[in-house]
C-alpha cells in the first residue's frame, strides 16, 4: 500500500481565510472569519447546525462567494477563480455519486474532463481503487455499494485530480456509528500517506478530536476558538467551547467538567446541595448521577473506583458538590443552552455510557 | 375485516378495469374489427391512396420538426425553472402550461390573428413569399404550440429530485458548464426526457383542433392524418377513416414500444 501511495503525493497548499463575511439576505452566515490551515494538516470545523461551518467550507471551495474578505490557497487569492479551476477536492455528505457511471468512471471523471490519455487514466484510477480499498469493484455501480464504499469512491474521485486541498462536508454524517468510526480512522491513515491539506466539517466533537490536528469551533457564524483537542479541552476560550467540546455540568452558575466535580459528604465553601439519584459502576471508573436541591437540575460526576468506595454513596442520600480546586470552569450565562436548543436531534450529544476522556 | 378489505380491493379493481374497458378498449377494439370488415386488401388500398399517403407524410413532417424543437426547449426551460435563480421564472412555468389550459381551436384562431393575411406579420411574410396560414408552416407552428409543455413538465420534477450535488461535484472536478450538463445532468434526467418525447410525439401526431383551423384542411395539400380521418368519415368512407386511424395508432404504439425497448436494453 505504501508503494502505491508514493506516486499519489500531490502538491499540497495551505489555506488562509481573511476577514470573510457571508450574508444571505438578512442572515449573517459568516462573521469576520479569520483562519489559517497549515499546509498538509488536517483541520476540523466543529459546531452545531447553523453555525456556519458548511458555509465556510463551501466558501473555501468557491461554491459560495464571500460578501467581503479573501480566501487564499497556497498564498494565491481565489476571488477570481471559479470552482472548476480551483483544484479543490470536495466530498459531500450524501456522496454525490454519479449514479449512471461505474465506480471506475466516477473516479475517472475529473481525469477525462482534463483530457488525460486513456491508458494513463486507467493506471491512475486502478491505483486509486486500490488505495481506497475498492479493488475488484471498479465495474460496479454506486447503487451496488454500501454507504461506506460509496464515500470511499467519492474520496478517490476527489483525490484523482491531485487537488491542492481536500474539503469534506460532514463526510461520515450519513453512515451508521460503526462504519463512521472505521472510516474516520481510515481517513486519518490515508491523510498520513497522502498529506494533502484537509478540512472536514463535523458536528461530532469526538470525531473532530479523534482525527484532526487543529479544531475550529464555530457558533453563529463566528469562530469561537481554534486549537488542538487538548487546547480546547483544557483551555476553552469561553463557555460555548467548554460546553461543546467535552461534557459539562452547570453548578451554581459555573460550568464544570464531570471529572472536575467533587462530591463531599458535608457542606463546604462553594458547595451545592444535591440528592444522589443513581450510582453507576463501570469497571475502573464510575458515574454518580445527582439532582440539585431544590431545583432538580441534573448533575453528574465521574469518579475513580477508589473514590467511589471511599464516599460510599447510596441513592436518595444527600451530598454536596463543587468544582475541584484546580478545575477548569466558565461562568454559565445560559448561552450554551440557547445554542443547543436550536439544534436538530441528530446533533444533540447523548451522555456516553462510559464517559471517556479524550487524551 | 379481511372480507371487507377484500371487497374494497376487488371493488376498486373492477371499477378500474371496467372504466378502461368501456371507455378505451371497447371503442378501439370495435374500430379495429370494423376496419377489416371488407378484408385486408381494402385496408391496403385505402392507406395507399395518394391523399392518405400525403397526410401521413404531413403528419410525420410535423413530428420530425416539432418533437426535437420542443425537446430542446423543454429541457432548457426545465433547467431555467429548477436551477436558475431568475426572478420571474414562475412566469415561465405558467406560460409553459398555457397550451394545457387553452383550447386548441382558440390556439388555431390566435395563430391566424398573428400570421393570417390580416394578422400582425401575415402581410409582411406574404410580401416575402412566405405563406404560414393554410400552409405547412402554420401546421408545424400549431403542432409545436400544443405539444410544447410535455418535455418540460416531465423533466422538471426529475431535475428537482436529483438535486444539485452531482452537478456541483462535477464542477469541483473541473467540468465546464456544458460538460456538467452533457455528462451528468442529461443522463440523470434521461427517462424524464424520454417520457416527455413519447407524450410530445403522441400529441403532435394526434392534434386536430388547432391544425383544422390553421391548415384550411385541403386534401392532398394541408391535411394531416387526423384531418384525413375526419374527412373520410364525413364523406361516408368509413373503411378509409378506420384504416387511416389504424396507421395513427400503429405510429403511436411504435413510439411507445421503441422507448420501452431502449429502456429495457439499458437495464
Amino acid at each position: 500500500m505504501t508503494d502505491i501511495t508514493t506516486n499519489l503525493k500531490t502538491e499540497s497548499h495551505g489555506i488562509e481565510v481573511r476577514g470573510v463575511n457571508k450574508d444571505f439576505g438578512d442572515f449573517h452566515a459568516l462573521r469576520d472569519v479569520d483562519l489559517i490551515v497549515p499546509d498538509g494538516s488536517m483541520t476540523a470545523l466543529l459546531g452545531p447546525s447553523g453555525s456556519g461551518k458548511s458555509t465556510l467550507l463551501r466558501t473555501i471551495a468557491g461554491l459560495e462567494t464571500p460578501s467581503t474578505g479573501q480566501v487564499l490557497i497556497g498564498g494565491e487569492d481565489q476571488a477570481k477563480k471559479p470552482v472548476r479551476t480551483r483544484n479543490v477536492g470536495f466530498v459531500f455528505q450524501h456522496y454525490a455519486a454519479f449514479k449512471h457511471m461505474s465506480v471506475f468512471d466516477n473516479i475517472a471523471f475529473g481525469l477525462k474532463v482534463r483530457k488525460w490519455k486513456k491508458d494513463k487514466v486507467k493506471a491512475r484510477v486502478d491505483e486509486l481503487i486500490d488505495l481506497v480499498q475498492l479493488t475488484g469493484l471498479g465495474r460496479r455501480y454506486p447503487s451496488q455499494l454500501s454507504g461506506g464504499q460509496r464515500q470511499r469512491m467519492a474520496l478517490a474521485r476527489a483525490l484523482a485530480v491531485e487537488p491542492s486541498v481536500l474539503l469534506l462536508d460532514e463526510p461520515f454524517g450519513a453512515l451508521d456509528a460503526k462504519v463512521r468510526k472505521d472510516l474516520r480512522t481510515w481517513l486519518r491513515r490515508l491523510h498520513d500517506e497522502v498529506h494533502v491539506t484537509t478540512i472536514f466539517v463535523t458536528h461530532d466533537q469526538e470525531e473532530a478530536m479523534d482525527i484532526a490536528e487543529q479544531i475550529v469551533v464555530m457558533n453563529e457564524g463566528q469562530i469561537e476558538q481554534t486549537g488542538s483537542a487538548t487546547d480546547l479541552y483544557d483551555r476553552p476560550a469561553n463557555e460555548f467551547v467548554m460546553g461543546f467540546v467535552g461534557e459539562v455540568n452547570s453548578l451554581g452558575g459555573k460550568l464544570v467538567r464531570p471529572h472536575d466535580t467533587e462530591i463531599l459528604p458535608e457542606p463546604a465553601p462553594g458547595t451545592v446541595e444535591v440528592e444522589i439519584d443513581r450510582v453507576v459502576r463501570l469497571g475502573f471508573s464510575g458515574r454518580v448521577e445527582m439532582l440539585t436541591v431544590p431545583d432538580k437540575k441534573e448533575v453528574w460526576a465521574q469518579l475513580t473506583r477508589s473514590e467511589l468506595e471511599t464516599l460510599d454513596l447510596e441513592s436518595g442520600a444527600t451530598a454536596h458538590v463543587r468544582p475541584r480546586p484546580d478545575a477548569v470552569t466558565k461562568d454559565d450565562t445560559g448561552a450554551l443552552e440557547d445554542a443547543f436548543r436550536e439544534e436538530s436531534p441528530a446533533t444533540r450529544r447523548p451522555i456516553p455510557a462510559e464517559p471517556g476522556l479524550p487524551v | 375485516m379481511s372480507g371487507e378489505r377484500g371487497l374494497t380491493r376487488y371493488g376498486l379493481r373492477f371499477v378500474a378495469l371496467f372504466y378502461l374497458a368501456a371507455l378505451l378498449l371497447l371503442p378501439i377494439g370495435v374500430a379495429l374489427v370494423k376496419t377489416f370488415d371488407d378484408g385486408i386488401g381494402e385496408v391496403i388500398d385505402q392507406i395507399t391512396e395518394p391523399d392518405a399517403i400525403h397526410a401521413l407524410k404531413m403528419s410525420l413532417l410535423t413530428v420530425i420538426i416539432a418533437v426535437p424543437l420542443n425537446t430542446i426547449f423543454g429541457i432548457a426551460a426545465a433547467h431555467v425553472i429548477v436551477r436558475s435563480d431568475m426572478r420571474f421564472k414562475w412566469l415561465i412555468g405558467a406560460v409553459i402550461d398555457m397550451p394545457f389550459a387553452v383550447s386548441p381551436v382558440v390556439i388555431g384562431l390566435s395563430l391566424i390573428l398573428v400570421y393570417g393575411t390580416g394578422g400582425w406579420f401575415g402581410a409582411d411574410l406574404a410580401a416575402q413569399g412566405i405563406q404560414v396560414i393554410f400552409s405547412t408552416p402554420g401546421i408545424v407552428i400549431a403542432v409545436i404550440f400544443v405539444s410544447l409543455p410535455f418535455v418540460a413538465r416531465e423533466v422538471i420534477p426529475v431535475m428537482q429530485e436529483i438535486g444539485t450535488d452531482q452537478e456541483t461535484a462535477a464542477e469541483t472536478l473541473g467540468a465546464s458548464a456544458w460538460q456538467t450538463f452533457y455528462k451528468i445532468t442529461l443522463p440523470a434526467i434521461r427517462w424524464g426526457v424520454t417520457y416527455g418525447i413519447v407524450l410530445t410525439t403522441a400529441r403532435a401526431l394526434g392534434e386536430f383542433g388547432a391544425v383544422t383551423v390553421v391548415s384550411g384542411n385541403i386534401s392532398g395539400e394541408t391535411q394531416t392524418l387526423p384531418l384525413y380521418v375526419s374527412k373520410q368519415f364525413e364523406t361516408f368512407n368509413s373503411v378509409g377513416a378506420y384504416s387511416a386511424s389504424l396507421v395513427l395508432a400503429i405510429l403511436a404504439l411504435g413510439t411507445l414500444l421503441f422507448m420501452n425497448l431502449l429502456r429495457r436494453r439499458e437495464d
